[in-house]
């Protein structure tokens, strides 16, 4: 494999007169289809693939076992109980959700934003997102005790006339979280249709060529095709846009619409969006940094766009630590005692261990990107990123459960303590998640090459009359007579 | 392995038919001068592939914009309606179901699902229009005869193909004009009818589409048939729940006793409820068969008080709070004159006045025509308490001046 072989150039230099490059060995069209596509061609992916597959179907299948029991027996496995009614299921359910928020706000917001370098990255989000929402849709599923009735949530006339209570917020959870998955696997397979494309014409086995050249509809790359294609893509990244927004403030109302306090706050929705956000790009770059180097992508994927999302994960972060400081000051203004207590009890209170690990995570460890050093350097990235994602998860543990345990009435407060079963589920959607994740990466294509293209030489965009996709102005050694790179 | 286009590449012997010109470019700027070309020429039935969009060949090709957008609207607003009506015709309509006092029809609870319907529908409508407006799947077309062009358009080459069905076309003035705006190469490309879809394919996929269609149906009209009968076995059900349960029924064989039977005789000196009432004048107003003339209970102030307190509370409300049958539910049932009420006895009345204290008590406990029998709701003691009470009562309407004290006569008007 060719992977170790592409150098490491580094692009992240601010020259005010001209723009980056973004995909940094700057290769033609050719070059970068066979950078992308030898991936999913190559005979055997690398060895650390299989040893990541084998380690992610073991969780994968510890999940199942653990999720079978929880069915066999009921949730008296869990931890749950009064006072604490939620517990692990729910924040791993907010935690999932929240991570899948990032890649269709690099698909969708960014594309509406014309940020040319999520062309490296969207298609790659986007899988992590739609695997994301698959693992956070189990625990919703499984947490409700009769698995078998889950279909009662859902409004299908039945013999007992009955209908689902669509002002719960748990309802609306249904529906947000269903329309994103469908809108987002959408938008992703549409995504993918010319790239299925390219491997269909690339296969090498006739077995290859029949499954590509099925999901990729005998795309042809028509000018007529390709109109009605970009309308339909900028009207799905239009969609998608209010769709983030609204999925994650509709979770959020899981809490908000409550009267628990430490809950009851208008501040949930943007606080929660600017959270997944977070969480999500934080994912991404976990993801992205292994990947790239693992898969030979590190010219396309390159320190710059690495870099942005640093930036874009030290403003949400930023975001979060004022909404965390706001939520105090609100707390003391409002001169609400339940809640005002329920606010010093995090920090303080037996749940303190888990407020000051959120704060230091979130809101300490992500300043670290103020400085170039540090969010061009892929160790330190990487380890906050790990560090923003544990953060992430305690913040939601922190919002459900110190909430829960200590609420209105002193005699019913109570400490929850997960099980051994909690934590293996937990685990286990880890293995869902990467198996689901490493099977894209071998047998679909993990860079967007039709979009990439735009943004490279070879397309001649960058002069004349017809400005494309790319607007790129980059360099191009053999054309110009300036300097080379 | 050099394999086949996905359709077989006519060779010399099957007979071929001419699809049309493919030619060739290598850069964008001579896509688009040639799309200008073509456009201006007057063809019709021409295209251009390209591995990726390129912005001004819409123009350039003269691509009138496309509707898609207001599918997209439409579909979007009857996602919107959808939303509203369901929640709507559920909660207003069909099972209206109150909770805490909120407004059968809460339209800003009702937002988020409308919401989300909206943009569901929406995206339907963006991308199932999008792949009916392009004709998508068409997994066969005249381009891909050519290995010219599978091998590369979705590399790094860019083509225009012009079908032999347009009116301008001309193999020799066609080429002429695609190779003077620029292009690398220019390619006849043939077709045969086998190109289109395999033999196979052609002569099953109507007859499959057709068993699988008709075997669709068989779970819907199994359905609605159940549905639109009745049945003497229990349902089908894929979830038995607590359907079965491991127990004895009545009426069942219980081969652990030896008479077999699930349901078990009483055991010696089992009392029945009720049965330790033993007292008959108490219990019942009756002495030795016949209704008591006596009360039960001795009668002291107490008694008549708690007596008067329970009789305004359950007999006021027919009979009235001086027993002489006009309580409000009398009044109202006779209001309504539906038909069905039989009016309540005064107590002053002759035939109450004469009958004995126990046949009262017993009208008490078991009702009589349309009132109900009150057994349940007082106990003994204390319907003995109302029964004195009555008494009192018609007492109280037909005094004479001697049940009057002497020393309190002279307060009589």
């Amino acid at each position: 494999m060719n992977a170790t072989t592409i150098r490491e150039i580094d692009n992240t230099a601010n020259d005010p007169t001209r723009r980056a490059v973004l995909i940094t060995d700057q290769p033609d069209f050719a070059g970068l289809t066979e950078n992308v596509a030898r991936v999913a061609e190559a005979r055997r992916p690398p060895k650390a693939w299989y040893v990541a597959f084998t380690i992610s179907v073991f969780f994968f299948l510890v999940m199942n076992m653990a999720i079978g029991y929880l069915i066999w027996e009921g949730t008296g496995v869990w931890g749950i109980n009064i006072p604490i009614g939620w517990g692990w299921a729910i924040v791993n359910f907010v935690f999932w959700v929240g991570i899948g928020h990032a890649g269709t706000l690099i698909s969708a917001i960014l594309f509406l934003f014309r940020q040319k370098w999520r062309t490296s990255i969207n298609r790659f989000a986007e899988a992590m997102t739609i695997f994301a929402v698959v693992c956070a849709a189990v625990f919703p599923g499984i947490h409700v005790g009769r698995v078998w009735f889950a279909y009662w949530m859902f409004p299908a006339p039945n013999w007992l006339n009955l209908w689902p209570q669509f002002r719960s917020p748990l309802l609306w959870d249904v529906f947000a979280v269903n329309t994103y998955m469908i809108v987002s696997l959408m938008f992703w397979y549409v995504g993918m249709i010319p790239d299925l494309a390219t491997f269909r014409d690339r296969a090498k086995t006739r077995f290859r060529q029949v499954v590509y050249g099925f999901l990729s509809l005998g795309w042809r790359g028509s000018g007529r095709q390709w109109h009605r294609y970009e309308v339909t893509y900028l009207l799905l990244a239009a969609l998608a846009t209010p769709l983030v927004l609204s999925v994650h403030s509709i979770v959020s109302f899981d809490f908000a619409v409550s009267i628990v306090p430490g809950w009851h706050t208008t501040i949930f929705p943007p606080y929660f969006v600017a959270g997944a956000i977070f969480s999500g790009f934080a994912m991404v770059v976990t993801l992205a940094v292994p990947a790239r180097q693992l898969f030979g992508l590190k010219n396309i994927i390159s320190l710059r766009h690495l870099e942005n999302m640093n930036k874009i994960i030290l403003l949400t972060g930023s975001m979060v630590g004022y909404a965390y400081g706001i939520e105090f000051f609100i707390a003391w203004y409002g001169g609400n005692p339940a809640e005002a207590f329920v606010f010093v009890n995090r920090a303080l209170g037996p749940y303190s261990w888990a407020y000051w690990t959120m704060v230091s995570c979130n809101v300490l460890f992500p300043q670290l990107f103020w400085f170039k050093k540090c969010r061009t350097s892929l160790w330190v990235m990487t380890i906050v990123c790990i560090l923003v994602n544990v953060g992430m998860w305690f913040e939601r543990f922190v919002i459900v459960v110190s909430s829960l345990s200590r609420d209105f009435l002193p005699s019913s407060w109570g400490y929850y303590k997960p099980t051994p079963i909690d934590v293996l589920t937990f685990m286990g959607s880890f293995g869902l998640f990467f198996m689901l994740f490493l099977l894209f990466c071998c047998y679909l294509p993990m860079v967007a090459m039709a979009e990439v293209k735009s943004l490279l030489p070879q397309a001649g965009l960058e002069h004349g009359p017809h400005r494309g996709h790319g607007q790129y102005w980059g360099e191009i050694p053999h054309q110009h007579n300036g300097e080379t790179e | 392995m050099d394999l086949k286009a996905p359709n077989n590449v006519p060779n010399e012997e099957t007979p071929k038919r001419l699809f049309g010109l493919l030619a060739e470019f290598d850069s964008t700027d001579s896509l688009l001068a040639a799309s200008v070309v073509m456009r201006d020429e007057g063809y019709k039935q021409w295209d251009t592939h390209s591995p990726i969009p390129i912005h001004g060949l819409d123009e350039a090709m003269g691509v009138r914009r496309t509707i898609l957008p207001y599918i997209v609207f439409l579909c979007g607003a009857a996602g919107f309606l959808t939303g509203l009506l369901l929640q709507w015709w559920t909660s207003s309509i069909y099972y209206p179901v109150i909770v805490s006092g909120k407004p059968m029809f809460s339209v800003p609870a009702n937002i988020p699902i409308a919401f989300e319907l909206t943009i569901l529908f929406s995206a339907f409508g963006a991308v199932f229009g999008m792949f009916a407006l392009n004709r998508l799947p068409t997994f066969y077309h005249g381009v891909f005869n050519s290995r010219r062009f599978t091998k590369r358009m979705t590399t790094d080459r860019f083509y225009v193909s012009v079908e032999a069905t347009d009116r301008k076309f001309d193999r020799v003035k066609t080429r002429q004009i695609l190779e003077a705006a620029g292009s690398i190469g220019v390619e006849v490309v043939e077709e045969t009818p086998e190109s289109r879809f395999p033999e196979v394919v052609r002569k099953w996929a109507l007859p499959a589409l057709l068993v699988v269609g008709a075997l669709a149906l068989i779970p819907p009209v199994v359905t609605l048939r159940a549905r639109s009968r009745t049945s003497e076995t229990t349902r089908l059900q894929l979830i038995w729940d607590m359907d079965q349960q491991p127990k004895y029924k009545a009426q069942s064989v219980n081969p652990l006793f030896a008479d077999g039977r699930a349901m078990r005789p009483q055991s010696p000196g089992t009392v029945s409820r009720g049965g330790a009432d033993t007292d008959d004048l108490l219990y019942r107003g009756l002495v030795e068969g016949r209704w008591a003339t006596t009360n039960a209970m001795p009668i002291n102030e107490i008694l008549l008080k708690r007596g008067r307190k329970l009789f305004d509370i359950y007999c006021a409300q027919c009979h009235g709070l001086d027993g002489y049958g006009r309580g409000p539910v009398a009044v109202r049932a006779e209001r309504l004159q539906e038909g069905t009420w039989i009016p309540p006895l005064s107590m002053h009345e002759e035939t109450v006045r004469n009958r004995e204290d126990g046949h009262l008590f017993n009208t008490i406990s078991n009702g009589i025509r349309t009132m109900p029998a009150y057994g349940d709701q007082i106990s003994p003691k204390d319907r003995w308490a109302v029964v004195a009470y009555v008494r009192a009562l018609e007492r109280s309407q037909s005094a004479s001046i001697e049940d009057v004290p002497e020393d309190r006569r002279g307060e009589l008007p």
